[in-house]
């Protein structure tokens, strides 16, 4: 299926829950979904006989500045072998993204990577913690305004 | 449309089955009891700086959590605040150290569709040479010190002087051994020497029976074999769900190499095959397969490197570099074909002269998130033998 095509497919069953998609002219066609459907829609996605997006190749954390953060899902389908990329905003004061957890297990270090380095909540997450930086590290340290600490634990924090 | 979630346990009840229920043969006077044991930051054989915190029930292991992150040094914060991609490329080479040219090429390839650039013929054919070396390079290594993992420390030798014949050839072609910062957006630091393609003819011919040699002295070795054979299956459905890629999904019998489904350069030129898992010593999917699917795809390496080096045409390998990187907002995911797996970039640009954002898919760090889903239900000591067989490298674990 074309990008056309999956958000068409997308639109006819989840409704309000696809906002708009850029196919044309970009390199990767991607469709805009929301942050609190993103489970139902991805379940369709894998399992639907016409998507079978079997595999999910990256799950990125982004920052887009003034407050609002995003996951950006990469999608391939080994079987159809067609791809397509899923975007969703959120803002930082509520930065609560449905897990995809249980539908690609991949997900599971690849949200708790987001979530240590953005701070994106991936709600459903069986295993929320951070993964990269230690655990009792404050901040986010991906976020464009992250600063850093003048001190961890005690210790000045050269450079 | 029928939407439910009952499907999901499908696959997280794969390893339902392999879990220790009670020690058979004991009475109810036995009082069990669960044991953590660590096993690592520093451990010989989890392969750098992993800790595994391992859930034993005497000798069999409940659950395995990998704890990462001890050598994270920011890659993509890092990559961010260059003030040029070109910068970038010394950062990619230490992803993964020891197949440095496999990480560059992936970077440089993203680039290029970014930027919209053809880079020249001779320069593909170059970059695929180098590529395919370093494939060689770093499964030299993962096989040499899979065989010390499971006690064999003579292979690891013979393994490490074969290497040091590619190590030459970069050596005299860029001046640097390890990392390279030989392939630039556009193009490549320096052309190869007047000798390159006698010398890699004579390697070729020379490695062949090398790897001949690594067959007798360790893939069919009794011991080995027994050590790894039906050790730490993974399933197909399983790797696909977890996202694995590279020799550990080929290990489950799973055809699939981006060289072939997903070409990027100029792979589509060249005959090989892509080598699968088939469980003949074992079960598909098992330590050995992954092991096994390693030796071949060094052959097929060999294939490649013998077909490009007679096709190498000349020309001018700096000629399509952009004095200045300037690419228009947009984004692109591209993915390479590493020795360790799906190596991808998935670069945003705003338009200005620094990247937005360069995030890396690490086919390391997903494929280290299956262990947990391996190792449930199989002895201690052959942990050691499943995480040898996925080859991680902890710089690309954690970059």
């Amino acid at each position: 299926m074309i990008a056309q095509e999956i958000h068409e497919t997308l639109k006819g069953t989840f409704g309000d829950a696809i906002f708009e998609a850029k196919v044309d002219g970009v390199l990767d066609p991607w469709i805009r979904v929301a942050p609190d459907r993103v489970r139902d829609i991805s379940l369709f996605l894998r399992d639907d006989g016409r998507m079978l997006f079997d595999s999910l190749m990256l799950l990125t954390g982004m920052d887009y500045t003034k407050g609002r953060l995003g996951v950006v899902y990469h999608l391939y389908s080994m079987k159809w072998n067609h791809r397509i990329v899923l975007k969703t905003e959120v803002t930082v004061d509520q930065p609560h993204v449905q897990s995809t957890e249980a539908i690609w297990k991949t997900a599971n270090w690849q949200e708790r990577e987001a979530f240590d380095m953005i701070g994106v909540v991936f709600d459903g997450h069986p295993d929320l913690r951070r993964i990269l930086m230690p655990d009792d590290w404050e901040g986010y340290p991906l976020r464009k305004d992250f600063q850093v600490p003048e001190f961890y634990n005690g210790m000045k924090v050269p450079y | 449309m029928d939407v439910t979630l009952q499907k999901e346990g499908a696959v997280a009840d794969v390893d339902a089955g392999r879990r220790p229920a009670t020690v058979p043969g004991l009475g109810r006077a036995l009082r069990a009891e669960e044991m953590v044991i660590n096993m690592g930051p520093q451990h010989p054989s989890t392969h750098g700086v992993l800790r595994l915190e391992l859930i034993v029930d005497g000798e069999i292991v409940v659950d395995a959590i990998p704890h990462i992150g001890y050598l994270h040094r920011c890659f993509e914060k890092h990559a961010e605040s260059m003030n040029n991609y070109q910068q970038v490329i010394p950062y990619v080479d230490r992803l993964d150290y020891v197949a440095a040219m496999s990480n560059e090429f992936g970077y440089v390839v993203a680039m290029e569709k970014l930027l919209k650039i053809q880079v020249p013929e001779r320069v593909e054919y170059i970059r695929v040479i180098m590529a395919e070396f370093s494939r060689i390079v770093s499964h030299l290594i993962a096989l040499g010190t899979y065989g010390i993992d499971m006690g064999a420390y003579t292979p690891f030798l013979y393994c490490m002087r074969d290497r040091e014949h590619v190590l030459d050839i970069f050596e005299e072609t860029c001046g640097a051994r390890l990392l390279y910062n030989y392939m630039w957006v556009g193009g490549l630091s320096h052309d190869v020497k007047p000798n390159f393609q006698d010398k890699t003819r004579d390697f070729c011919k020379y490695f062949r029976p090398k790897i001949a040699e690594l067959n007798e002295l360790l893939s069919y070795n009794k011991i080995f074999k027994e050590r790894t054979a039906g050790v730490g299956v993974l399933p197909p459905e399983v790797a696909i769900n977890y996202g694995a890629s590279g020799p550990v999904l080929r290990g489950s019998g799973v055809k699939w190499d981006l060289r072939k489904n997903d070409p990027y350069s100029i792979y589509n030129r060249f005959a090989f095959d892509i080598p699968v898992g088939m469980g003949i010593k074992g079960r598909v999917g098992d330590s050995w397969d992954r092991y096994m699917v390693r030796v071949h795809e060094m052959e097929q390496s060999v294939n490649i490197i013998e077909q490009a080096v007679e096709q190498l045409p000349a020309g001018d390998v700096q000629s399509a570099i952009p004095k200045r990187i300037r690419p228009e907002p947009g984004e692109v995911y591209v993915r390479t074909e590493t020795p360790k797996g799906e190596l991808g970039f998935y670069i945003v640009s705003d338009g200005t002269a620094s990247p937005y954002r360069v995030k890396v898919r690490p086919p390391c760090f997903v494929n280290l998130s299956t262990v947990p889903a391996i190792c449930r239900g199989s002895m201690i000591a052959d942990v050691v033998a499943i995480l040898g067989s996925i080859d991680i490298v902890l710089g690309e674990v954690d970059r």
